[in-house]
C-alpha cells in the first residue's frame, strides 16, 4: 500500500498525473459509482459479515474461482441462515453450482434486470419507505426510469423471465438482511459506473445498507488493491480521494512538507497539474493518435510499468502498434510479463528495460483488504537474486531524478530502502478524508500479534490488548492513533455510536438540491448530540455549535497555520492536527457529516443509470432505442464509442461475428497470469488456453470438445487459436474465455521472445487479442465482458 | 485410539484445487501423478457438484488384500501406507481400489509402470520419520510432527476434513443438522463400513 502511495508521489514529484494502477480495469467503476451514491467507493461490510445475510445475490461475479476463501463465509451464511443464495450471471459458474436460484442474463443487460427487479419491488410495495424517507434523495426521479422496465421489456432485452425476477425481487426486498455482491461482471463494461450505481440503488430501495448482513459487498481482487485505490494511484486524484484541485495539491504539499510552488514548477502548467491523466486502458491510443487529439503537450512516449500485465488490457492488436511508438519502455516485475514478449514481437529492439522487482513476500509493510482492514505483513524470505523491493526501486529512481531528498524528507532511509513504518506514518498524517489516520504501525502490529482475540463475525476484539478494536482497524479509523477509534466494520451503520464505528451516509454532494435537503432526516448514529442530519465539520461549523472551545491550543495553532486568513474553511479533511475530528467524535458526531445517499448523480454522464447496448451487440435492433453515449473527450482523449457502435451496425458486423464474447477468471491463475503460469503445480492444472462454446453453437460449426479452433474478432481482423470447451455452462450464442493466458499471438508461440530460463511454463493466446473498443465515460474502464466473435474449427 | 479419516463435504467443495496444489507442493509430486484430485459431475449444468478424492485409508483396505508382495500396511492411526522398496508396480491395487487412488509413474518403454504412489495422509512411509530417505520416496511426514494433512488444512471452504474419524464425523453431522441437508459423507460406506449409515 505504501509502495503504491510512493508511486503516486513519484508521479507528483516528476510532474505527471498519468499514474494509474490495476483497479482501472477492475473496480474503477465501482469506486466512482459507489462513491457518487453514498460517499465512499468501497465494500460497505465485510466477507465475514456476509454470514449474517438471509438473502445473498452475487451479480456478475464468480467468487468460487476468483475469491475461493470468501466462499467459506458465503456457504456458511447460506447454511446457518438457510439463506437464499442467488447468482445472476451469463454463465452458470462454479459459484452458481451452489446457488438456490440461478438467473441467466445476456451480457451487458445488468441495468434492465436491476430495474426490472425494482419494478417488482415498487409495484408490490416492497420498498423500505421509512429508510428512503430518512436517508435517500432522488427516488421520485429514478422511479420514472424504473417504471419503463416492465417484465415484458426486461425479458425482451435481457432474456430473464418476469416470474423468476419477481421471485428474486421478493426475496431481496422482504427476506432481509440482504446483500448484493458484485465483481467484474458489473464493472468491466462501457456502462460499468451506471451498472454499479443501479446496484446501489437496489440496496437503497430495499433498505439493505448500513446494517449487519446487508450492503454492497464488492469483492476486490488482488492483495492490497483496495489500498492501491485509496492511496490514489489514479489519474483523477491525489492520495485518499482529495482530487487534483489546487486545494488538494496544497493539502499534500503541507503533509509532504514540500513547497507547493516547486511541485507546480514540475508540471507544464497549472491546468495540466489539475487535469485528470490518461488511464492505463488507453496508453496505446495516447501513443498512436495524432498529437492534436491528445490534450497534453505530446503523445505518450515513455512508459514505466511496475507489476502490471499487458494482456489484461483490451485491444492487444492496437497495443502492438503502440509498442513501436514508445521511446522508452521499462518493465519492473518479478516476471518479464507479456509486455516483454509482445513488444519484441511488435518489432521493438531498443529502449526496453526489465527491472527485477521482488514479490510482497520478500518485503514488509501494510496491506489493505477488500473490507478496508489493514494488516501488517512481515518479510517471509529475502528477495531472490538481485531483485529489489518496491520501496527501494522507487527511492533509487527518485534519487536518479534528483528529488529523493524532497520526496523522502520525513522518511528514514537505510541502505536505499525507505522505512515502511515511516511511510505509513506519513500516510497517517495526511489521509484525514478517508480515516487512514488512526492505523499507526504500532496498532497494526499489535493486531497481528493478537489475532486470536478477534471475533470471526463481528471482527471485534472482546479481550486482550486490542479489546474494542475491529480487526485491522477498517477505515475510516478517525482521528490520531491516540483517539483510539476502533475502525468501521460496516459503513453507514447508524445503529451504533460514532466511537463504535457508526455513521450515516456522507453528505458529499452539497446540503440541498431543488429545495430538498440532502442531509439525513431523523436518522443519526446512536449517541449523537446532533439528532438529525448535519453537514461536514469545518471550523465554521464548530464555531456555530460553540464546540471550537473544545480544541486544544496546539490543535488551534495548527488549524490557524493551515487556514491562514480563511480559518473557517479548514475542515475535518484538511486539519492536520486532527482536532476537528476529535471534537466531532467527542460529541458523538461523524467528522464527514450525516447526509442522504442519492439515486441521481447529476455530475455523471447518465445521472440516472439507463440501459445502453454494448458497443458490439448482436441485438442490433435495440441500438436505436438504447444507443451508447455520444462521442466525447475524456481523460485527455477522444472516446468515439458512439461512432464505433454506429459503424458496427451499419456494416452488419453482428452477421459476421454472431457470438457474444465474454471473459473472466480461472481459479488456478491470477491476473495476466505470468507469475501463476510459471508455477509448476498451477500450470499442470490448466495447460491450454480455451474458449467455452455452447453445445448447439458447437454442433452448428462442427466443433468437438477439446478440438483446436480459430476465434476471430470484430476489429483489426484479429484472430486467436485455442481449444474448444463445449459446454452448456454458457448459454446459446455466448462464448467465454479466461484472460490469464499470454505468450501466443495470432496462432504463433512467442516463447523465443522471453529472456531464456524465465519463460512461464504455460503459454497461450490472450483473450484480449479479440476484445474491442468501448470505454466507460466516467472512468475509462474497458469492455472485456461483452463484444462479438466468430469461432470455426481449426 | 484415534483413527484417521478423510471426509469431503460436497455441499462445500467449490473445485478450487487448493487441496491438490497443497499436496503437490508439500510432497513434490511430479506432473502426471495425482495423489489427490477433483472430480466434478454435471460440469456446467444444474446440479454440478465437485468432490476432492484421494486414498480414503479404508478400514479393511482392498488394496492391501490383493497386493502380491504384501507391501501395503495399516498404521496404528488407521493410515494405509506402503513400501516402495517392496512394490513391484503390478497394478493390482489400482484394480482393487474403489476410489482410483493408486498412481504409477511411467518408467520405461511401452508404458511400463513404476512403483505405486498414493496419498499417505501426510504420514510418509516405513523409513525413519522425517528422514531424507522417507521424504524422497513418500513426501513429508506431518503426522509425526503432530500436524494434519495439508490438503485439508488448506481447504478454502472447510469442505475437506481430515483427522480423528470421530471428530470429523461430529463436525459433519453438526453441519447437516444445522443446514437441514447433506449429500452424505461420500465414500464412507465403502471405506469405513463400520460407520456406514452415518
Amino acid at each position: 500500500m505504501k509502495a503504491l502511495n510512493l508511486f503516486r508521489k513519484l508521479g507528483a514529484y516528476w510532474g505527471t498525473n498519468n499514474t494509474d494502477h490495476q483497479a482501472r480495469i477492475c473496480h474503477s467503476t465501482t469506486v466512482t459509482g459507489v462513491a457518487n451514491t453514498w460517499g465512499y467507493g468501497a465494500m460497505t461490510n465485510s466477507f465475514n459479515d456476509i454470514r449474517n445475510a438471509k438473502t445473498l445475490i452475487i451479480w456478475g461475479g464468480n467468487p468460487a474461482e476468483a475469491h475461493p476463501v470468501s466462499l467459506q463465509h458465503l456457504l456458511e451464511g447460506k447454511e446457518l441462515n438457510r439463506a437464499n443464495f442467488i447468482v445472476v450471471d451469463p454463465r452458470m459458474t462454479r459459484t452458481a453450482a451452489h446457488a438456490t436460484e440461478y438467473v441467466r442474463i445476456r451480457p451487458g443487460t445488468d441495468i434492465p434486470v436491476l430495474w426490472g427487479m425494482l419494478w417488482h419491488v415498487f409495484h408490490n410495495g416492497w420498498d423500505d419507505k421509512e429508510f428512503i424517507k430518512q436517508r435517500v434523495y432522488g427516488f421520485e426521479e429514478t422511479r420514472k426510469e424504473i417504471d419503463k422496465w416492465n417484465p415484458e421489456e426486461v425479458e425482451r432485452v435481457s432474456g430473464v423471465p418476469g416470474e423468476q425476477l419477481k421471485r428474486v425481487a421478493e426475496m431481496f426486498a422482504t427476506q432481509k438482511p440482504a446483500t448484493l455482491i458484485w465483481c467484474m461482471g458489473q464493472t468491466q463494461h462501457s456502462v460499468g459506473t451506471a451498472n454499479v450505481r443501479a446496484s446501489c440503488i437496489a440496496l437503497l430501495a430495499t433498505g439493505n445498507v448500513g446494517k449487519p448482513g446487508t450492503g454492497a459487498n464488492i469483492f476486490r481482487g488482488h492483495d492490497n488493491v483496495q489500498g492501491a485505490t485509496d492511496v490514489g494511484l489514479d489519474v483523477v486524484t491525489l492520495p485518499f480521494y482529495y482530487g487534483l484541485s489546487e486545494k488538494a495539491w496544497q493539502h499534500w504539499s503541507r503533509v509532504w512538507e514540500t513547497d507547493y510552488e516547486w511541485l507546480r514548477s514540475r508540471f507544464d502548467s497549472k491546468e495540466i497539474m489539475e487535469a485528470p491523466g490518461i488511464p492505463l486502458t488507453r496508453w496505446f491510443d495516447a501513443a498512436l493518435l495524432p498529437k492534436e487529439q491528445v490534450a497534453q503537450k505530446d503523445n505518450i512516449r515513455a512508459m514505466f510499468v511496475q507489476g502490471h500485465a499487458s494482456n489484461s488490457i483490451t485491444r492487444i492488436p492496437e497495443s502492438m502498434k503502440g509498442f513501436v511508438k514508445l521511446d522508452l519502455l521499462v518493465i519492473a516485475d518479478p516476471h518479464p510479463t507479456t509486455w516483454a514478449s509482445l513488444s519484441v514481437q511488435a518489432g521493438r529492439k531498443e529502449g526496453t528495460y526489465l527491472l527485477p522487482v521482488c514479490t510482497q513476500f520478500e518485503s514488509s509493510g501494510s496491506r489493505v483488504a477488500s473490507n478496508r482492514s489493514l494488516q501488517w505483513g512481515e518479510q517471509i524470505v529475502k528477495p531472490s537474486f538481485e531483485s529489489k523491493d518496491d520501496y527501494e526501486v522507487m527511492y533509487l529512481i527518485a534519487k536518479k531524478l534528483g528529488f529523493a531528498d524532497r520526496m523522502f524528507k520525513n522518511i528514514k532511509v537505510e541502505n536505499d530502502r525507505p522505512s515502511p513504518e515511516d511511510l505509513l506514518r506519513e500516510i497517517n498524517r495526511g489521509s484525514w478524508s478517508t480515516g487512514y489516520t488512526g492505523q499507526s504501525p504500532e496498532r497494526l502490529k499489535l493486531h497481528m500479534a493478537n489475532q486470536k482475540d478477534f471475533d470471526l463475525v463481528t471482527l471485534r476484539a472482546n479481550s486482550g490488548p486490542c479489546k474494542g478494536d475491529y480487526y485491522g482497524l477498517p477505515w475510516p479509523c478517525w482521528g490520531k492513533p491516540e483517539v483510539k477509534h476502533p475502525g468501521t466494520p460496516i459503513l453507514y451503520n447508524a445503529g451504533i455510536s460514532a466511537m463504535d464505528g457508526g455513521s450515516g451516509f456522507r453528505p458529499r454532494f452539497g446540503v440541498e438540491r431543488n429545495g430538498q435537503t440532502l442531509l439525513a432526516e431523523g436518522s443519526y448514529p446512536v449517541g449523537s448530540e446532533i439528532q438529525d442530519g448535519y453537514p461536514e465539520f469545518t471550523m465554521a461549523v464548530l464555531k456555530k455549535l460553540g464546540w471550537d472551545k473544545d480544541l486544544t491550543p496546539d490543535e488551534l495553532s495548527v488549524i490557524q497555520k493551515v487556514g491562514g486568513a480563511k480559518i473557517d474553511e479548514v475542515s475535518w479533511s484538511t486539519d492536520l492536527s486532527g482536532g476537528i475530528q476529535r471534537v466531532a467524535l467527542k460529541h458523538g458526531c461523524v467528522p464527514y457529516g450525516n447526509g442522504k445517499a442519492r439515486t441521481i448523480a447529476w455530475n455523471l454522464p447518465d445521472p440516472t443509470p439507463v440501459h445502453r447496448e454494448p458497443i458490439y451487440t448482436p441485438r442490433v435492433e435495440l441500438v436505436a432505442k438504447y444507443p451508447t453515449l455520444p462521442d466525447a473527450k475524456q481523460f485527455r482523449l477522444p472516446n468515439i464509442g458512439f461512432s464505433v457502435q454506429k459503424a458496427a451496425v451499419d456494416k452488419g458486423i453482428a452477421k459476421q461475428f454472431p457470438l457474444i464474447l465474454s471473459s473472466g477468471r480461472l481459479v488456478e491463475y491470477e491476473g495476466g497470469g505470468e507469475e501463476t503460469r510459471s508455477n509448476k503445480w498451477l500450470a499442470e492444472l490448466q495447460q491450454d488456453m480455451f474458449i467455452e462454446i455452447n453445445t448447439s453453437d458447437a454442433a452448428e460449426r462442427g466443433i468437438k470438445d477439446g478440438a483446436w479452433v480459430w476465434v476471430t474478432g470484430a476489429e483489426n481482423a484479429s484472430k486467436a487459436r485455442m481449444k474448444a470447451l463445449v459446454t452448456d455452462r454458457v448459454g446459446r450464442g455466448v462464448a467465454w474465455m479466461p484472460f490469464h493466458f499470454g505468450g501466443w499471438f495470432e496462432g504463433e508461440d512467442l516463447r523465443r521472445n522471453y529472456p531464456q530460463g524465465i519463460d512461464p511454463i504455460v503459454l497461450g493466446e490472450s483473450a484480449n487479442t479479440i476484445t474491442t473498443y468501448g470505454y466507460d465515460p466516467a472512468t475509462g474502464m474497458q469492455e472485456p465482458k461483452a463484444t462479438l466473435c466468430q469461432i470455426r474449427a481449426a | 485410539m484415534a483413527r484417521m479419516k478423510f471426509l469431503c463435504d460436497a455441499d462445500r467443495c467449490i473445485e478450487c484445487n487448493s487441496c491438490v496444489t497443497a499436496c503437490k507442493n508439500e510432497h513434490e509430486v511430479p506432473w502426471g501423478i495425482n495423489r489427490r484430485r477433483l472430480v466434478t459431475i454435471n460440469d456446467g449444468e444444474p446440479g454440478e457438484r465437485s468432490i476432492s478424492m484421494a486414498c480414503m485409508h479404508c478400514t479393511d483396505a482392498p488394496c492391501q488384500a490383493v497386493c502380491p508382495v504384501n507391501c501395503i500396511y495399516t498404521t496404528a492411526d488407521g493410515v494405509v501406507l506402503h513400501s516402495k522398496d517392496l512394490c513391484i508396480g503390478c497394478g493390482y491395487c489400482f484394480y482393487a481400489c474403489p476410489f482410483g487412488a493408486p498412481q504409477y509413474p511411467q518408467v520405461g518403454n511401452f508404458g511400463s509402470r513404476g512403483k505405486m504412489d498414493k496419498c499417505t495422509f501426510c504420514t510418509g512411509g516405513p523409513e525413519t520419520d522425517g528422514s531424507a530417505a522417507e521424504y524422497e520416496k513418500y513426501g513429508s511426514n506431518r503426522l509425526a510432527e503432530g500436524k494434519l494433512p495439508l490438503c485439508a488444512e488448506m481447504c478454502a471452504t472447510k469442505s475437506l476434513l481430515a483427522g480423528d474419524g470421530d471428530v470429523i464425523k461430529e463436525i459433519y453431522e453438526d453441519r447437516v443438522t444445522t443446514r437441514g441437508y447433506g449429500s452424505g459423507a461420500w465414500g464412507w460406506g465403502t471405506a469405513y463400513p463400520e460407520s456406514a449409515g452415518s
